[in-house]
């Protein structure tokens, strides 16, 4: 398959023309933070829905003194990760790293790392759903209008009901926040636990929705902020007296994962890439890539 | 190690390509041939073609041998391979007036000039199990001599000429809207982005390449009830057409580069879906790759469908031209097969929230 | 005649209205000069566009109830509508004293700016409480949109503003989370009225409010408009087919007949010496 990519394909995949359009649409998001543009998404040999967004903007960006890290859920090593690596490992001569002190460009699909990006880094969201008013309106063309007079009121709407009938906002993930006081965005399924890393970051964001045709940016030092009200603050998810039972930290995101045989409940850091480095200053283990 | 924490996913995902060439293979015989599948599982390669938006009959068939046989997932391999390849041209306008006709039928009259012609088409076969089938192997030649059609029969069966559209009829009687030349640049799907409210180009693309059974269900919708449309077929004609290029160093000369087999509908619909008021029969479109028959009908009923406004389903544009792509229907939906551990995560914290908040209340209560 | 004359040499008006066109259809040039009112039709016979409202101007000042009267079709609930900006007008001009000190058109600002009239200085209230309402949300939740289109983000203030805006409409504050669209039709139409009022709004535009309700209850939908008046000091336009509503509420009336102004004046002026035959059928027909 691998050679097959090399012999049949343009260097990362995508014609020259498709990457110099993908990559001006990218300035024009950086361009207005927040705002969704519109973009002629291509077809990519992984599927709609699977990180098509995400993967454009990599291979539009990416060139041979790229390192590039792709994680799933914080995970180098899921399978989809591998396989969005192994397609641009095969189509260009980039290496890829799981640390991502050491990446230049990283793709993520519902995570940010624990360690902040530096400014010379980028983040790549893999976006399933772009449009935070879709919760309540399905029409794309009365959801543009409705940015455009910036009339945000029905998610508000939304998040007052919630906090009436269940006595909080029920939102979990791809919580809506308002980018630099002009555009709600979603910002992909991340955890609300790494939303405050978005907000004045080093580095830059690009989200990519391969599906919904869209890519839209936070630049560096942007504000963002979750939608909240002033007595309903907005709140990350709680590991308040928990630690990853495999490199001991107390202050990551955490999954919570059940004993294969003992049914025991545990938890360990979802960004594994910090989690094996940790375990490794601490001598504690020597990891193999298995757990 | 359940799946989603696959670690050594490397050699989880080549193990699992092994996997499927070894059920592909492992219960066969001999290895299928790609060109026995191009010249004898006709109709889904057409279909193929057309959803996956690229003529090339090889390459389909390639893509049925690798998918197992899923249309959905050759279609795929079909759009993502179409995706990278430079625009070198566009054709020239091609004209289905001038199409080389192998069936054509008119619901909407007895006899049409030029005559009903039938061509190849189950319509009137009884549906019974055929277990000759079984037997049907080795010599075709000798076959098709028993069937009596000899090449000189075919060939002139498909070489009759070019007919006259019967819609053309209906228009020199002034039944129907004539056309206007419109010679805008249409829209190109692969090539832009696309916003709503679109184009009539942009729609008569996204319908030419959606999806057969989603279309056919909407179109369906539209003639139980749920919508206005239900039209009388004034002609569908299967037939080969010549593609022209321009020929590059003289504008006003063009290049043949082959033809293309397709299936295009007109229908005609009830003058009261006329926005203009003017007392004439309004016209539906279909066109699609290869020999694909309900799936340009639906689209003719469901173009029409667009072009009218009300609250069904059909007439809603988004909805229509959104959920009806093979593979972006496809991909979203199975994309539930990732990991989602993380917003799972997310949600249990929600919801271990608001039952608390509930316990809150009960115990005030 | 407190209301009315008096009033018009003394204040600005807090709405005008100039030359008002609304038209469905192409248009043509014999359209604009043809006189509707006199073929009593407000179709135009060459090219079939139908006129909802022509060149229809008036004032509207500060705690005034101005009623429209006319049959179906008349233009009442288009010029209302225009207003809205439900629908869009061909032409003329339409000042908010409040607005940009009324030097603006408010037929030709941005949308964005449209929206902040509808959220900030205008309340409207339609005949069908399914377009006023959004049903899928509590009745609470419906008066918080409003609020949180002014800028209130904060759960309790918003609370305690609907309950009050609740308590005026005479709804139990215990049915304040509950779905509207599982009241009667006379709570609907007071929960839009609520909605309505959220921000204060100086001008309130009622549809043909009370079409439909039963007597009682429309009754009491007339008494509340009343209060909210005399209480709130708001602006209105009332729309109804039917001159005992207009009677009861109306300053001022203004008769419409196939999109043009017939008749217009001090309410009881007109209920007692209708001028225009039309007017005159209608008073007679109430009597």
């Amino acid at each position: 398959m691998s050679f097959q990519v090399v012999r049949e394909y343009n260097y990362a995949f995508l014609d020259e023309g498709s990457k110099k359009e993908i990559r001006r649409t990218t300035l024009k998001a950086i361009a207005i933070p927040g705002c969704q543009v519109p973009f002629a998404s291509r077809e990519m040999p992984i599927g709609r829905g699977w990180g098509t967004g995400g993967l454009q903007l990599t291979l539009s960006l990416i060139g041979d003194n790229d390192r590039l890290k792709v994680i799933d859920q914080g995970n180098d090593d899921s399978v989809n990760a591998v396989s969005i690596k192994r397609l641009v490992e095969n189509c260009t001569n980039v290496a890829t790293t799981n640390q991502s002190e050491q990446a230049t460009l990283i793709q993520t699909r519902h995570r940010i790392p624990e360690i902040p990006l530096r400014k010379d880094q980028i983040l790549v969201f893999q976006v399933p759903l772009p449009e935070p008013l879709r919760r309540t309106e399905p029409k794309e063309e009365i959801t543009r209008r409705l940015h455009a007079e910036m009339e945000y009121s029905s998610i508000w709407l939304r998040l007052y009901e919630d906090i009436i009938k269940w006595g909080d906002i029920t939102i979990g993930a791809d919580y809506p926040c308002m980018v630099h006081q002009r555009y709600v965005f979603n910002p992909s399924p991340i955890p609300r636990y790494d939303l405050p890393k978005l907000h004045q970051a080093n580095g830059l964001y690009l989200f990519g929705a391969g599906r919904e045709k869209k890519i839209y940016a936070v630049p560096p030092y942007t504000d963002v902020v979750p939608l909240q009200f002033e007595d309903y603050p907005f709140q990350v998810e709680s590991f308040e007296g928990l630690m990853c039972h495999l490199c001991g930290s107390d202050s990551s995101f955490l999954d919570e994962v059940y004993d294969a045989d003992s049914g025991e409940k545990k938890y360990q850091c979802s960004d594994t890439g910090y989690c094996e480095a940790r375990q490794q200053e601490r001598g504690k283990v020597e990891w193999n890539g298995d757990l | 190690m359940g799946y989603v924490a696959v670690t050594g996913g490397q050699r989880a995902i080549e193990k699992a390509n092994q996997l499927v060439d070894q059920y592909r293979l492992q219960d066969a015989e001999k290895a299928l041939e790609t060109n026995e599948i191009q010249s004898q599982l006709r109709l889904l390669i057409d279909r193929v073609m057309g959803e996956g938006g690229l003529y090339a009959p090889e390459y389909a068939a390639i893509a049925l041998k690798q998918a197992e046989g899923d249309p959905a997932e050759a279609a795929f391999l079909l759009r993502a391979y179409r995706s990278t390849l430079p625009r070198n041209y566009y054709s020239r306008l091609i004209e289905p007036g001038d199409m080389r006709v192998i069936r054509r039928i008119s619901s909407s009259f007895k006899d049409i000039p030029g005559g009903q012609m039938l061509g190849p088409t189950y319509d009137y076969t009884h549906r019974l199990l055929n277990f000759d089938m079984r037997n049907e192997k080795g010599a075709v030649k000798e076959f098709l001599e028993r069937l009596g059609l000899g090449e000189k029969e075919i060939e002139n069966a498909s070489s009759s000429g070019k007919f006259q559209k019967v819609i053309d009829l209906l228009r020199e009687q002034g039944l129907m809207a004539e056309r206007t030349s419109d010679d805008q640049i249409p829209f190109d799907i692969t090539r832009d982005k696309l916003n709503f409210p679109t184009t009539r180009s942009a729609r008569l693309q996204l319908l030419s390449r959606g999806e057969t059974g989603a279309m056919t269900a909407l179109a369906y919708s539209s003639m139980r009830g749920y919508g206005a449309v239900h039209p009388t077929i004034g002609e569908l004609r299967v037939g080969y057409l010549e593609v022209h290029i321009p020929y590059p160093l003289d504008d006003d000369d063009s290049i043949y580069i082959g033809e293309i087999l397709t299936t295009e509908v007109e229908t005609i619909n009830s003058f009261t879906q006329n926005d203009q008021d003017d007392v004439e029969f309004m016209l539906g479109y279909g066109m699609t790759f290869g020999q694909n028959e309900v799936k340009a009908i639906a689209m003719a009923i469901l173009e029409r469908s667009l072009e009218t406004s009300g609250s069904s389903p059909t007439q809603d544009e988004e909805f229509v031209l959104l959920h009806i792509d093979s593979v972006e229907a496809n991909g979203f939906v199975s994309h539930l097969k990732l990991p989602h551990y993380t917003t799972f995560q997310s949600m249990l914290d929600r919801i271990r929230t608001a039952q608390k908040e509930q316990e809150k209340i009960e115990v005030k209560s | 005649m407190e209301w009315g004359s008096v009033k018009d040499m003394e204040e600005n008006p807090i709405l005008s209205v100039r030359h008002l066109n609304k038209r469905y259809g192409k248009g043509c040039k014999h359209c604009e000069s043809f006189d509707m009112l006199d073929k009593e039709t407000n179709q135009c016979p060459h090219c079939g566009s139908v006129w909802a409202c022509k060149k229809v101007s008036f004032d509207l000042y500060e705690g005034e109830i101005i009623g429209i009267v006319g049959e179906s079709g008349s233009g009442k609930s288009s010029l209302v509508k225009s207003l809205y900006f439900d629908d869009d007008v061909l032409s003329g001009s339409a000042t908010i004293s409040k607005y940009k000190h009324g030097q603006r058109n408010i037929f030709q600002v941005s949308s964005q700016q449209k929206r902040y009239i509808r959220n900030h200085l205008m309340g409207m209230v339609y005949q069908n409480p399914w377009l006023g309402l959004k049903m899928s949300f509590s009745s609470g939740g419906n008066i918080a949109e409003k609020l949180i289109s002014a800028g209130t983000y904060h759960v309790g203030n918003i609370r305690d503003r609907a309950s009050q805006l609740l308590e005026h409409v005479e709804i139990p504050l215990s049915r304040m989370d509950e779905l509207p669209k599982n009241f009667s039709g006379g709570m609907q139409q007071r929960v839009q009225i609520s909605k309505a009022l959220a921000n204060n709004p100086p001008i309130l535009l009622l549809d043909e409010v009370t079409t439909g309700l039963d007597l009682s209850v429309q009754a009491r939908v007339l008494d509340l408009i009343r209060n909210i008046q005399r209480e709130f000091g708001v602006g209105m336009i009332v729309v109804s087919h039917d001159l005992g509503v207009i009677r009861m509420l109306a300053d001022r009336t203004m008769v419409m007949r196939y999109g043009s102004v017939v008749e217009e004046g001090l309410t009881d002026q007109i209920l007692e010496d209708p001028h225009h035959a039309y007017t005159q059928q209608l008073v007679h027909s109430l009597l």
